[in-house]
């Protein structure tokens, strides 16, 4: 009896996978999941929603579904790593086995090692780390669903686990891929545009201080092409920022909710 | 990237003034690269290889060429395979060990340009679709360290992927006979990588190792030979404007073109 639920979506599963959609983009400018070119997906950030860690947060953007926790700053082990004029910042980028399609080796891959490098290196800029000298402040983003554009997912939401640890911080970074999909320039990729699109550009954004600290691309575009996509992402970012405020001001009202009861 | 050492402090702030009046260290312009040396097929036993000297920092890259299985999603494509070590006799900073971050990112910056720009025309490597097909492994491998390992990684992989010759072969049964004579590996494309440094505010190009040891930011354009973006890669503890992105797209194709003449002979 098991098994006939179970070969039912093994066999859907394989469809998806085989089914290679002819048109990513229709004659109106419509996208695979209805959304307009220069559309986001609609996204949910909640800030919060960990018991343990000092910070957390959890968005869902379109399908990803990603958890990001923040732990101190605190004491650094091994102490060697520690610095005397700052603090050490370290980040874990993992994406969870059952994440994708097929089963993913929860071992980290070269791919999760660079990622984890790369929004570090995204998140370091807006942290004032010379405050916390001998101390380290890590980062860990699971990816719990993957679709598409989730080092861009993940950086939005350990921004907000860092403002919920109450890290003092230049600015929140928000961060949004656009791309070429069938010719055409596009805001926020989902898994199918990314791996039959033709170019992805992944990039974060400081807001307030015009500041970018991720772009990486990979495809073919013209430099003119290229200068449109930035500007894409960018505006994406900025819609992005408005929903990261949004969510950490809504933790406080809850608070304050069930203080005033 | 390792953090800056306190006593690089001192030398942070000589460099990023010479960096605001124009002038680098070495006497360099800012957007000038270090002198550059190619020398093909110095490794006999790899199919291809090369060792580029850029400055000081000395890399080399050997091909090897095996057979093995094709991936499910392009069942008639031979696979590529780009890997990096920073090996210790190149830097007292170089540790022995499996790849650490570092190497990680070097290698998939170079697998990231030659994949894009689809410089390999893997589709000639299929043997028999969904069996057997070429694997290309390009091994990187770092003998000296001083400063911008990715542009010389990237020219060294390119310069030994234009010298790589394959053996002629024919099928019997499945197996593959070799023959005698060799054929070049199929090439269409060539990606070159520019790096830049941001020091106080202002773009440097080919940043050599006291440069990048007080650099608040790196970025890599990696640009086809049609003048085309085909990867980018951001990396350091800082950030750049939009401004000073455009503005370094417009100096990586003069450069690319500049490389190129260099590295792809006729």
């Amino acid at each position: 009896m098991l098994n006939i639920p179970k070969r039912k979506t093994e066999k859907k599963r394989l469809n998806v996978l085989q089914k290679k959609p002819e048109k990513l983009i229709d004659k109106d400018d419509m996208r695979l999941d209805g959304r307009k070119l220069n559309e986001l997906r609609p996204t949910k950030i909640e800030v919060g929603v960990l018991g343990n860690a000092d910070g957390s947060a959890y968005i869902e953007q379109g399908k990803n579904k990603i958890l990001a926790a923040v732990y101190g700053p605190k004491e650094v082990h091994p102490r060697h790593l520690a610095r005397p004029d700052r603090a050490v910042l370290r980040c874990r980028y993992h994406m969870a086995p059952f994440s994708v399609d097929e089963r993913k080796s929860p071992a980290p891959s070269r791919r999760e090692v660079e990622l984890s490098k790369v929004i570090r290196e995204a998140l370091e800029p807006s942290i004032f780390v010379e405050y916390y000298p001998r101390t380290s402040i890590d980062i860990f983003i699971e990816v719990l669903q993957a679709d598409g554009g989730t080092r861009c997912a993940g950086i939005t939401t350990a921004s907000l686990a860092l403002a919920d640890a109450g890290i003092p911080m230049r600015d929140l970074v928000a961060a949004c891929a656009s791309g070429k999909v069938d010719g055409h320039l596009v805001l926020d990729l989902m898994d199918v545009e990314d791996k039959a699109g033709e170019a992805d550009v992944p990039l974060a954004l400081m807001p307030n201080l015009n500041a970018v600290t991720l772009l990486q691309m990979d495809g073919s575009l013209t430099i003119e092409e290229f200068e449109k996509a930035v500007n894409l992402a960018l505006d994406g970012c900025k819609q992005l920022y408005t929903l990261q405020k949004e969510a950490l001001k809504s933790k406080y009202v809850a608070v304050k909710e069930a203080l005033d009861e | 990237m390792t953090p800056p050492p306190i006593v690089v402090r001192v030398k942070q702030k000589r460099i990023a003034e010479l960096v605001s009046s124009g002038k680098r260290l070495d006497g360099r312009g800012l957007t000038a690269y270090r002198e550059i040396q190619v020398e093909v097929g110095v490794i006999e036993r790899a199919e291809g290889s090369a060792r580029v000297r850029l400055g000081k920092t000395e890399v080399m890259a050997g091909i090897k060429i095996e057979t093995g299985q094709p991936f499910p999603d392009v069942p008639n494509q031979g696979v590529l395979t780009v890997n990096a070590e920073l090996v210790p006799l190149a830097s007292p900073t170089f540790e022995p060990g499996p790849p650490n971050e570092n190497a990680v990112e070097l290698a998939r910056i170079v697998d990231r340009g030659i994949r894009e720009s689809k410089a390999i025309e893997l589709e000639k490597l299929c043997v028999e679709p969904g069996k057997k097909v070429f694997i290309v492994f390009i091994d990187v491998y770092v003998l000296n360290h001083d400063g911008n390992l990715i542009d010389a990684s990237a020219m060294a992989a390119l310069a030994a992927l234009l010298n790589t010759k394959m053996f002629n072969y024919e099928l019997e049964g499945g197996e593959i006979k070799i023959k005698p004579g060799y054929t070049p590996l199929p090439i269409r494309n060539h990606p070159i990588a520019v790096t830049f440094a941001k020091i106080n505010d202002k773009l440097i190009v080919d940043p050599w190792l006291e440069e990048e040891q007080v650099m608040d930011a790196r970025l890599t354009m990696t640009l086809d030979k049609d003048g085309k973006i085909c990867a980018i890669q951001k990396g350091g503890y800082g950030y750049f404007t939009t401004q000073q992105i455009f503005e370094a797209a417009k100096i990586a194709r003069e450069k690319t073109e500049e490389l190129r003449k260099v590295l792809v002979k006729g």
